[in-house]
């Protein structure tokens, strides 16, 4: 990033006052510190994280309303009217009932939903399912990826061939076809492995489908760097002295690719918060009457003529946290990966 | 001497001089009608009418197809031995001849009736039609199990054995073919008030003798009518031309159509509907307008909207063999429950809904106004009963259990059922939505292979006759296990109630207005058993693009395309 500091100007990288050097992992959270537009971003993700947390908080003590419950007959005072949540129109012919529109009070602050439920709650009960989603699914991710990444590129040989050929097959797919295909059955059946069920609505499906889908985009850069450390002089001195397999990879491969991983943490959950935003769109993501971003969207989409903040509102939502987190994952990547010094700044 | 006329005499003359003129004055006014649709037919002949739909309605056997949107287009491609008059509103009732040359007199003991078949007819692939083909079609009614085999047809001589081995179908005794003479006798179990209405609808369509004795599924099977299907596909279109070999034989039962062509394309939302009928690049949506466009229509396309009462309900059958449905108690719960009012809210408003609690429409033969499941039972639902609702959930001990309700994927059905699932879960049931395409709902809610528990439904008059709603949606023959068409969703088969339909059905043949006293009773009887949720009586609303002129609205079945021009 163009306005982060270089560690070499900053005083705690020159190391601590008894001369030790500090851990890369330090320094590269001292760099992260003083990058600050990723500080920015971050502090507007811990805004929307802390936000949605408090969903319940503001359903019940703000908004007095149930946003999972359908609301069709009732009223509120405003001005010191009561009004219908969903008003009959008056004009021509008089067809059709309108949801109310923003108010920008306590309740139906952004208004309401065909189902007259107040969308500024749903919208933060919304954002704990994306956000839970999101970061899910990065976990897993990153932990099939990881084990596979690792094993395929530490042993080599025909482990390493059946294992990329297996991520070969599942990044032939593209994604989002996967993504539809596996939604569509698991959704509507639930999965059943053994002993264990999971519900068709359960928040466990959606997280499990989008982080497998997306473990071949980071196991194949974990194998790539795994092969290249083990071509390094301190593993082969390592192989040298004669020290056992198990503990090269647990000391000398698996710390070196975990900066890798960190990089790939705020990636992907932007990725991830886009990708269960459209399957919750298309109906095979999160179930009603849960709600997540792209779910509010989608019911909105009835809306767009006469009640365009249904819509809009996640919208925003889900561009804001997404720019959040490139920005912030633009700064630990720098931060992080040794490579950035070699960039121009 | 002029010799005065006595008074008789002056009456006879009187009335043979009104007669007279009244003879006159319908042979001009005919003769008018006549010419003004002659000159109508030269000034708006041709072009090519768009019509659009979120989804198909499946099967396009005229014989097994049960949906409203079909029925529609199987006005103007097939016809029966008798037909509904294709005029605006309840003038549609009228029944008129058809393939039939009158509408014949029934026998002494009123259960024959002998069809003179016109000469010179043929289907569109230019086949004659023959008497073969009317003995083969009501053959192929039992073959192809359609919907109202058991319902509608099972009074004819012979349709036992036909309902208990369709494949060895002949109705031998009950429909007899004089060739020679150019004529069909039905002769009937017992006599039927309303079965010219169940040879006008088009399970009874006149099909070629060799038509597949199985649902032909995509595959159009010819007709008679002034269009025939040239192509359809469920997932993208269906489109009718000109049947080539169609000549107009009376105007009422199978008018030729103004356009050459109709496009009917599958596959687009309701807003994508109504903004390609804005856009004048669709002539007209099957679907309800969704509710955020509904006042942009009621004010700014005034011109271009009809609204139009419907004889329907919007219903969510409740599966009486399934849990909890099974139990009578929750049935009447989710019944007190619901807030018509919203719903209808979420149909469009009070002027397109009505909320009821029964399931015969208003103003229809047997309605009288009641609702028991309501704040203070009288003759109109005034405000949902959630307490009591939820007495009667306790008292059946199911709460916690799991519900499915399954919609169409349609705006207004899906909301439905967001709400109902908002509901249930208030009664404490675990309850999850799925929606599933249009296309196939209606066939999937009917086969109990797929465990439905409750869905969201319509149902729309064939013909005007309490029997049409209550014995067909509700009555044992109309359930049949395991099939896609058993029409009684719920699967409730109560034979004292039955019992009572038949009763009523051999009353109706001598007192029609004894026979609506005994379905109103039915109806309450029904209801107080619970089989389904009632929810409101729609009406239609057609939003037509700017170029559609001639728009007429029949009562029986809709919007008549083929009374409409587009140029």
């Amino acid at each position: 990033m163009t306005d982060a500091t270089s560690p070499s100007e900053t005083p705690a990288a020159a190391g601590t006052a008894t001369g030790r050097p500090q851990s890369p992992f330090r320094r590269a959270m001292v760099k992260l510190w003083y990058d600050r537009a990723a500080m920015i971003a971050a502090s507007v993700l811990v805004a929307i994280v802390i936000t949605c947390l408090l969903a319940p908080v503001y359903a019940k003590y703000v908004s007095g309303t149930d946003p999972f419950r359908s609301s069709l007959s009732a009223k509120i005072m405003i001005d010191g009217k009561r009004v219908p949540v969903m008003a009959p129109s008056t004009e021509g012919l008089g067809l059709g009932v309108t949801p109310i529109g923003p108010t920008f009070g306590a309740k139906y602050m952004l208004g309401a939903d065909t189902q007259g439920r107040d969308v500024a709650a749903r919208l933060l009960y919304g954002g704990r399912n994306s956000l839970l989603i999101a970061g899910a699914a990065t976990l897993v991710c990153l932990f099939f990826a990881t084990l596979i990444g690792v094993t395929s590129g530490f042993f080599g040989g025909a482990t390493d061939v059946v294992l990329s050929r297996f991520l070969d097959v599942l990044w032939a797919f593209p994604v989002y076809l996967l993504a539809i295909s596996l939604s569509i059955i698991l959704i509507a059946q639930g999965l059943t492995i053994g002993p264990f069920t999971i519900e068709s609505g359960s928040l466990l499906l959606p997280i499990g489908i989008i982080g497998v889908i997306y473990v071949p985009y980071v196991a194949r850069p974990v194998r790539g760097q795994v092969i290249a450390l083990k071509r390094s002089e301190f593993v082969l001195a390592s192989i040298g002295l004669g020290i056992p397999r198990w503990r090269i990879l647990f000391f000398d491969i698996l710390p070196n690719v975990t900066t890798t991983l960190i990089v790939f943490v705020p990636l992907m959950m932007a990725l991830n918060i886009v990708t269960e935003s459209a399957l919750s769109f298309l109906s095979i993501g999160v179930q009603p009457p849960d709600a997540s971003w792209g779910t509010i969207i989608q019911e909105g989409q009835g809306l767009l003529y006469n009640r365009p903040m249904v819509s809009v509102a996640p919208g925003i939502a889900i561009v804001i946290t997404v720019l959040a987190l490139n920005i912030l994952g633009d700064g630990v990547r720098d931060a992080f990966d040794p490579r950035s010094k070699l960039r121009p700044r | 001497m002029t010799c005065l006329p006595t008074g008789s005499a002056l009456r006879r003359g009187l009335a043979a001089a009104a007669g007279l003129l009244l003879a006159s004055t319908a042979l001009m006014h005919g003769a008018s009608a006549a010419e003004d649709r002659a000159a109508l037919m030269a000034a708006h002949r041709g072009g090519t009418m768009r019509l659009v739909a979120n989804a198909a309605a499946g099967t396009i056997d005229p014989m097994v197809n049960y949906t409203s949107q079909f029925w529609q287009l199987y006005q103007s491609t097939y016809d029966g031995l008798l037909a509904f008059k294709h005029v605006n509103g309840t003038d549609a009732f009228t029944i008129v001849p058809d393939l039939a040359e009158e509408v014949p007199a029934p026998s002494a003991d009123g259960k024959s009736y002998t069809f003179k078949i016109r000469k010179g007819i043929k289907f569109s692939n230019g086949q004659d039609l023959t008497v073969k083909d009317v003995v083969a079609s009501f053959q192929r009614i039992f073959k192809v199990a359609s919907p109202t085999a058991g319902t509608f047809y099972n009074g004819i001589v012979g349709a036992d054995a036909c309902l208990k081995t369709p494949a060895d179908c002949t109705l031998k005794d009950g429909v007899v073919a004089d060739e020679a003479a150019g004529t069909v006798t039905i002769n009937l179990v017992a006599p039927d008030s309303e079965f010219f209405f169940k040879l006008a609808v088009p399970h009874a369509s006149i099909l070629p003798a060799d038509a597949p004795a199985k649902d032909v599924g995509t595959a159009p099977i010819p007709g008679t009518g002034s269009y025939m299907f040239a192509s359809y596909d469920p997932n993208t279109q269906l489109k009718l031309v000109r049947n080539p070999h169609f000549k107009e034989w009376n105007v009422d039962a199978q008018p030729e159509g103004y356009v050459d062509e109709v496009d009917y394309d599958f596959g687009l939302t309701e807003e994508a509907g109504i903004t390609a009928i804005q856009n004048g690049q669709a002539d007209w949506l099957f679907d309800p307008p969704p509710a955020d466009r509904l006042p942009e229509l009621g004010s700014k396309f005034q011109n271009q909207v009809h609204i139009n009462n419907l004889m329907a309900f919007w219903y969510a059958p409740l599966n009486t063999n399934l849990a909890p449905f099974n139990d009578e108690r929750v049935r009447q719960a989710l019944n007190y429950a619901v807030d018509r009012d919203a719903l209808a809210g979420l149909f469009g408003g009070s002027v397109l809904a009505d909320p009821t609690c029964q399931i015969l429409p208003p103003g229809f033969p047997g309605y009288k106004p009641s609702c028991v499941y309501t704040q203070d039972p009288g003759e109109a639902w005034s405000a949902p009963d959630m307490d009591k609702a939820k007495e009667l959930v306790a008292a059946s001990g199911t709460a916690g259990q799991k519900v499915t309700i399954i919609t169409e994927d349609t705006a207004v059905s899906k909301a439905i059922g967001t709400y109902l699932q908002s509901v249930l879960n208030d009664l404490g049931y675990d309850t999850s939505v799925k929606p599933i395409s249009a296309n196939i709902q209606f066939t999937y809610i009917q086969n109990t292979k797929n465990n439905v528990q409750i869905s969201i439904s319509q149902w729309f008059q064939d013909y005007p006759a309490a029997s049409d709603f209550l014995n067909i949606l509700l009555s044992c023959a109309s359930f049949t296990p395991g099939s896609d068409a058993s029409i009684n969703i719920s699967g409730y088969c109560n034979k004292d109630l039955d019992a009572k339909m038949k009763s009523a059905l051999a009353l109706a043949v001598t007192d029609q207005a004894a026979a609506n006293e005994e379905w109103s009773k039915i109806d309450a009887a029904f209801m107080e058993k619970a089989p389904l949720v009632p929810l409101f009586n729609p009406k239609r609303v057609d939003f037509v693009s700017g170029r559609l002129g001639g728009y007429t609205f029949s009562s029986v079945f809709q919007w008549l395309f083929a009374n409409a021009w587009v140029k």
